[in-house]
This record gives C-alpha cells, sequence and structure tokens, in this order.
C-alpha cells in the first residue's frame, strides 16, 4: 500500500509529460511525415537535406554552436579551475559573479551589450557572426562555468598528492589527472551550451544578425503555414540531439566510471 | 514640439510565432471548451480576437483628460471592450460578455483558426481579410448595419468616404469587401529618415535600400511582403516613374497590377535583388528599427506610417528630427478591419447582432478617438456630419499655436466629406509639420494616389514567395570557405580514428 501510495507522487509529473511533451512530439512526428492530404511522405525530409539553403542553415547552425562551445569552454575552465583550486578568500562573492547575470532576464542583458558592442565596433552589422558569438557566450557562460567548477571541486585531493608523490610536476599532474577526471563536467557543460545557441535565435535576432538558424528557420516555415516542412526540421534537429546525447553519454559514463574508481587507465 | 499621443503601441512579435504555435499545439487536445459554456444562461458571449495593444484599455490619468473645441471631453475609465457591454444593455437591453483576446500576427491568427480556436469577431489586416474571404470563412454584415438611418449605426454613419470608398472598389470573387469588412485602423509604408543625414530627395524613392551610400545604415522590415513590396518598387522604379506611366489615365489600376505582379521570373529577381539588399542594409527589424532611428544606428527605415508617428514622436523628445517620406514610386495602403466568422457566428441572430454593435460601438468618433490615441494609428472613422470630433482631435494634436507665425494649410477633406477642397476640413499646422507626424498620419490625397493595397497570394504564390523568402534569409551551404570544409574533415577523420583506437 505505502509503495503504491510513492508511486502516485509520479503521477502529476507523467501527466505533465504526457500532455506537455509526448503528445506534441507525436503531432510533431505526424507532421513531419505527412503532406497537405495527411497521406505519409518523406518529401519533406528529402526537401529539407536536398535544398543548399536548408542544409546551409544547419551548418551555420552547426558552426555557431561548435565556436560559441569551444569559446565557453576555453574562457570557463581556467574560471572553474582557479575558483576551485585556487586559494581565493571570498570564493563565494566570486562565485556569485559568475552566476549573477543568470538572475537577469536574458533578453535584458543582450540589450545591454547590443550598446556595449556599438560603442566598441560602431557599426553592429558588419560582424553579424562575430556579435553573434560574443551574445551566445555571453547568455550561455555560467553554464559551462558551473559544471566544471563542481566537478573539479569533488576530484578528490589525495589522487593530486599521489600524483606529485609520484614524480609529476603541476603540468603533468593537470594533465594526466585533473583534466581527465573533469570530463563529466566539461561534457555537461557542453551540453547544456551546444544545443540551445543552435537554436537561439533571439540572439541573433536582437544583435542585428538577420541570417537564420534552425530555431528562425521552423519559425518561418510555420509563418508560411507549412506545418509539414516546419516538423521536419523540428524533428531533424531532435534527431541531432539524440545522436549527440548518445555520444556524450557513452563519454560521461566512462569516465563518471573513472572518477569512481579513482585511477584513471592511460 | 507639442507630443500628444500616448506612448502605448502594437507590438510586432513574428518572433513569438513558435510560441504562440506551440501553444496553439495544446488547443488541439483540449479541445473547445469555452464554446460549450456560459450559453445557458441569456448572457451572449461574444468571442473577440485583435492585435495586441490595439484597443483603448482605459486607466487614463487624469492630466490626460482631452478637451476639444467642439466641446467633447474624451477620457478612457475602463477598457473599451468593457465599456461596450454596459453600452449594450442600456442600449437592447440584453446582456453580452466579451471574451477579448489577442494575436501577433496575421499568420498566428490564420494558424489559431486553423488549429480550432472558434472566434465570432476578428480584425486581421486586408491581405488576410481578402484571404479568409477568398476561403468562404467570413460571415457579411446584414443589411441592417448599413442602414443609415439608425443612430446606433455608428459605423456606416461615420466612417471615412475614402476608406469606404477603397473597400468597395476591391473585390474578393466578384463581391465587395465593405460587404464582410468594417475597417479599424488603416496606414500606408513608406522611408522613415534622418534629415540631417538623408536628403528628402535621398528618401523618396525605395532605392535608398540599395545605395551604397548608405551602406549598413538601412534597415527593412523582417517579414516577406514588406520586403517583397519593397524590392518591387527598386525593381520597377525606372517605369514607375516614368512620367507616361504616371499620367496614364489608368494609373491607379496599372500600379496596382505592377506592385501585385508575382510572377515567378519576379520573384526570382526580387530575390537576387533582396538578396544584395542583405548585404547593404543594417537589419530586418520589425520593432527595434524605431530606436535605432532615435539612437542614430541607422539613418532610413522602411516603415508603417503609425510606428514612423510613434518613431518621431520619441525623436521630438530627444531633440532630433526624423522625417517620413512616401517613396515616388508608390506605397502600400494597408487596413485592419473587423470581420466576423462563420465558424463562430454561425446562424445565432444575436450573437452577430451582438457583433454588429461592437464594430459600431468602436466606430463612435469618440470611442475612436480614445483608440486613436490610445494606440496612435489613424482611425477609419470620420464622423457624420456635424460631428467633427475627430477632426477637432487632429486640430488638438496638430493644429498651429498662436506662437506659430509661419503655418501651412492641410487640406483633409478627402478623408472626412469625401470632397478633395472642402473647406470644413482644412488643418492649419505649423511649417514644422511638413513630412512629418500629421503627413505619416493622414497622407495627403496625393499621397494617397500612389498607394495600392496589396492582394493575397493565392496558394501556389505564396509558397513561391515564401520559398524566396526563405532563400534570401537562409545561409547557403556553398558560400561555405574551403577552409572549413577542410577543418570538418580533419576532425571527422580524428574521430573516427579515435573510436577505431577504443574498438580495439
Amino acid at each position: 500500500m505505502q509503495l503504491r501510495n510513492k508511486k502516485m507522487l509520479c503521477l502529476p509529473y507523467s501527466v505533465f509529460l504526457v500532455c506537455f511533451v509526448l503528445a506534441p512530439l507525436f503531432v510533431i512526428i505526424y507532421y513531419a511525415l505527412t503532406n497537405g492530404e495527411g497521406r505519409f511522405t518523406i518529401e519533406n525530409l528529402t526537401g529539407f537535406f536536398g535544398n543548399p539553403k536548408t542544409t546551409g542553415t544547419l551548418l551555420y547552425s552547426l558552426g555557431i554552436a561548435v565556436v560559441t562551445t569551444s569559446v565557453c569552454l576555453l574562457l570557463a575552465y581556467p574560471i572553474a579551475y582557479i575558483l576551485a583550486r585556487g586559494k581565493l578568500r571570498h570564493k563565494s562573492v566570486v562565485l556569485m559573479l559568475f552566476i549573477m547575470p543568470m538572475w537577469i532576464n536574458f533578453t535584458l542583458r543582450i540589450t545591454a551589450l547590443k550598446e556595449i558592442l556599438t560603442v566598441i565596433e560602431g557599426n553592429l552589422s558588419f560582424h553579424p557572426f562575430l556579435n553573434t558569438i560574443i551574445g551566445m557566450t555571453y547568455d550561455f557562460l555560467p553554464f559551462m562555468i558551473l559544471p566544471i567548477y563542481t566537478t573539479l571541486l569533488k576530484i578528490d585531493k589525495s589522487l593530486l598528492e599521489a600524483s606529485s608523490d609520484l614524480g609529476a610536476d603541476h603540468v603533468q599532474t593537470f594533465f594526466q589527472v585533473t583534466l581527465p577526471l573533469s570530463v563529466p563536467g566539461i561534457i555537461s557543460g557542453i551540453f547544456m551550451v551546444f544545443l540551445p545557441s543552435m537554436t537561439n535565435y533571439v540572439v541573433l535576432d536582437m544583435l542585428y544578425n538577420s541570417t537564420y538558424i534552425m530555431g528562425s528557420l521552423i519559425g518561418a516555415y510555420f509563418a508560411a503555414y507549412d506545418w509539414h516542412g516546419g516538423s521536419m526540421i523540428a524533428l531533424v534537429l531532435l534527431a541531432i540531439i539524440l545522436v549527440f546525447t548518445l555520444f556524450t553519454n557513452r563519454y560521461a559514463d566512462e569516465d563518471a566510471g573513472n572518477s569512481r574508481g579513482g585511477v584513471v587507465s592511460r | 514640439m507639442k507630443l500628444r499621443r500616448r506612448m502605448h503601441r502594437k507590438m510586432w512579435k513574428p518572433a513569438l510565432t513558435i510560441i504562440t504555435a506551440i501553444t496553439t499545439f495544446s488547443v488541439c487536445f483540449t479541445g473547445n471548451s469555452r464554446t460549450a459554456f456560459a450559453k445557458s444562461d441569456d448572457t451572449i458571449v461574444l468571442r473577440v480576437c485583435n492585435w495586441e495593444e490595439y484597443i483603448d484599455m482605459g486607466d487614463w490619468d487624469e492630466e490626460e483628460r482631452i478637451m476639444l473645441d467642439n466641446g467633447v471631453t474624451i477620457f478612457g475609465e475602463n477598457p473599451l471592450y468593457k465599456e461596450f457591454e454596459d453600452w449594450y444593455l442600456e442600449t437592447y437591453g440584453k446582456r453580452v460578455r466579451v471574451e477579448y483576446s489577442c494575436f501577433g500576427t496575421n499568420e498566428d491568427l490564420y494558424n489559431q483558426l486553423n488549429l480550432g480556436d472558434t472566434y465570432d469577431l476578428v480584425c486581421p489586416s486586408e491581405y488576410m481579410i481578402m484571404k479568409l474571404m477568398a476561403e468562404g470563412r467570413l460571415e457579411p454584415y446584414s443589411e441592417a448595419f448599413y442602414d443609415k438611418s439608425n443612430e446606433c449605426n455608428f459605423y456606416i454613419n461615420n466612417v471615412s468616404p475614402y476608406i469606404y470608398k477603397v473597400m468597395n472598389e476591391n473585390e474578393i470573387h466578384g463581391e465587395q469587401w465593405s460587404k464582410y469588412a468594417a475597417g479599424y485602423m488603416w496606414g500606408i509604408t513608406g522611408v522613415l529618415y534622418n534629415p540631417a543625414k538623408v536628403t528628402q530627395d535621398e528618401a523618396s524613392t525605395w532605392k535608398i535600400f540599395e545605395k551604397e551610400q548608405f551602406k549598413r545604415q538601412v534597415a527593412l522590415k523582417d517579414n516577406v511582403r514588406d520586403s517583397y513590396f519593397a524590392a518591387l518598387g527598386i525593381l520597377k522604379a525606372d517605369q514607375l516613374t516614368e512620367e507616361a506611366f504616371q499620367n496614364a489615365p489608368d494609373y491607379a489600376k496599372r500600379l496596382e497590377d505592377e506592385m501585385n505582379d508575382t510572377n515567378l521570373t519576379t520573384i526570382a529577381q526580387a530575390q537576387e535583388l533582396l538578396e544584395r539588399l542583405m548585404d547593404n542594409i543594417y537589419s530586418l527589424e520589425t520593432d527595434s528599427g524605431k530606436a535605432d532611428m532615435v539612437s542614430g544606428k541607422i539613418v532610413a527605415d522602411y516603415q508603417w506610417s503609425g510606428d514612423a508617428v510613434y518613431a518621431m514622436d520619441q525623436a521630438d523628445e530627444d531633440g532630433l528630427e526624423l522625417r517620413f517620406s512616401v517613396p515616388k514610386e508608390g506605397a502600400n495602403l494597408w487596413f485592419d478591419g473587423w470581420v466576423m466568422l462563420k465558424d463562430g457566428i454561425g446562424d445565432d441572430v444575436l450573437q452577430k447582432h451582438a457583433a454588429e454593435a461592437f464594430v459600431n460601438f468602436m466606430s463612435r468618433p469618440d470611442n475612436a478617438v480614445r483608440n486613436m490615441y490610445y494606440i496612435g494609428y489613424t482611425s477609419s472613422i470620420a464622423g457624420a456630419e456635424g460631428d467633427d470630433t475627430v477632426f477637432e482631435y487632429i486640430n488638438w494634436c496638430y493644429g498651429a499655436d498662436e506662437s506659430d507665425t509661419d503655418t501651412i494649410e492641410y487640406p483633409l477633406g478627402y478623408f472626412f466629406s469625401g470632397s478633395s477642397g472642402d473647406e470644413n476640413y482644412i488643418v492649419t499646422a505649423s511649417l514644422e509639420q511638413i513630412d512629418r507626424q500629421l503627413y505619416a498620419q493622414y497622407p495627403s490625397q496625393e499621397v494617397l494616389k500612389r498607394t495600392v493595397v496589396m492582394r493575397y497570394f493565392d496558394e501556389d504564390t505564396s509558397k513561391a514567395i515564401n520559398r524566396m523568402w526563405i532563400n534570401v534569409r537562409c545561409f547557403d551551404i556553398n558560400d561555405v570557405p574551403f577552409v572549413v570544409w577542410l577543418a570538418v574533415l580533419a576532425v571527422f577523420i580524428l574521430l573516427v580514428r579515435k573510436i577505431c583506437v577504443k574498438v580495439k
């Protein structure tokens, strides 16, 4: 009886899941695989991959995502490392400084960024790609710092001591011990930055980049009443996310195992 | 410079399309519970869907009270649709409850309707009205609605003869618009420019958007219809500005045909042009252009007249002068109008009566002024003979002060009485008004001669034009630099090798 009651606690979430996640998903799949007459077709799929413009958009979005993620990683890792390891006196205050922007509405932040960039660059429209990267990085950086910081914090100090006992210097310790152990944090950081930056077209809109990315392309299809094409793009995006998840999960699991075991096999 | 308009504004939010699409998905599943209930008692439920921020919501400050010279006082206390409920009860003795909701874009509204949302009365733009009309989804207004002898028929008694004429002249499948639609707000498109940086001559043509001189300093609209219109204006500029063309007896008809040209070759040319323009403009915008004009980021902007008025007001506050120009090639004349939907009204006579009464209530001159003050666009209502509330409001907004020594006479007879020379309807405005707010809000008759209504695109055309637009907006995979391909290849090889090593 008690067990059954506990199971009942899942009910609200399951209802939510079915109504707002699963059901719309099925609607999307239905629309993606049918044409205007409601008959099954894969034309939407071939249409997407057969058009240099839509595949170009996919690549452009991927490009933005890859560059944003790399920049975020390069910026975030040292910060997280210093925060986790450094002997800063007001560590929590510094950490707070990095998290605080997340509390401010992001359109507000981007608007502020727009003005700052205008002061620096003069005319924003000459560097749309660069501005987009800056905007995305600004927006997603905390999502990269936090997971890396937490993983670094959790690494057992004794492993580092063991490493130096065995004669490794700081650099060797970092590359042989710390970095591999922090991979799960990096992976979840990448996860939280890569996918949203592929579709977050509001940043592009606000920073005057008029090129479509995946998010805005779906919107354009819907505005043109082409539900089928739009749904297919959403599905393609979903497939990419799925592949990406499978790929990174493998990594994350492996390395999570490593950090539990405590020793890196090399 | 006096500033007499409320800083509330219609928001254009196409960015929200997806969100709306997602929320409307859920409508599929919840079904239409709203239709079912609330019909049990004798209260009539009227489901109205309007643009966001497109009706006076009341709650004015006391100092906002408008005292017009004809003795009428305008003051918004409650939302107009709420006041309608009281007025209806008083006038017709029946209870009506307005379920008021909003849409973001015409396309959103159309999607909502297709997903099963039911409304009785909606207020889309002219091309969406045409589309709905062509699809046979609109309920015509009843004969009684056009009966001028009924005092409560505010619409037919007060609508501007100019607007009414346009709505009579335009037909879909041989039926006049005026049978199905009642004008609410209207306006034109043009170029908003900064006279310190752009001469009037330069701003008087759509070609300003392709000028190297203004590289990255001009903005177009982020929607296919407006951008296509501007592209047509540029493509056909030479032909449209020819004297022989402009003086032809059937100029209006020919201009309309040219600006509604949707030949596949024209669309292809437009795509080529727009792709080129993308490298010359600052951005495609829907809402940000106004602020960017004021802050000086851009010097010229494709703009709707109502938004242009707003931007000019804002700039005036900042001590910057902006002006509005209507290109000589021709401009777009647009309307938003109330239409009744068959889906909602059905055979319900009471419901139809309430819907028509709603339109009439909105068309009462004092209410029209309230809406105009609140929204900032131009109402289609001019006022019946002897009721000069609307005209007095224009005077209140733009009329010259005693301190103004240089004044101009601006005739608006075409709008108010139908005869252009009518001496009763001449606004005496300050000389500063030339090419500014007054000119944008109430374009002169001369300007209106070169404006055309842009028809709706039928399904095939719509497909072709939307495809064209997506092509313009998308990044072409063929433009990817060779280096990037090399990098992708390198990463791919690395990954494969790493995986191979792991498998071993």
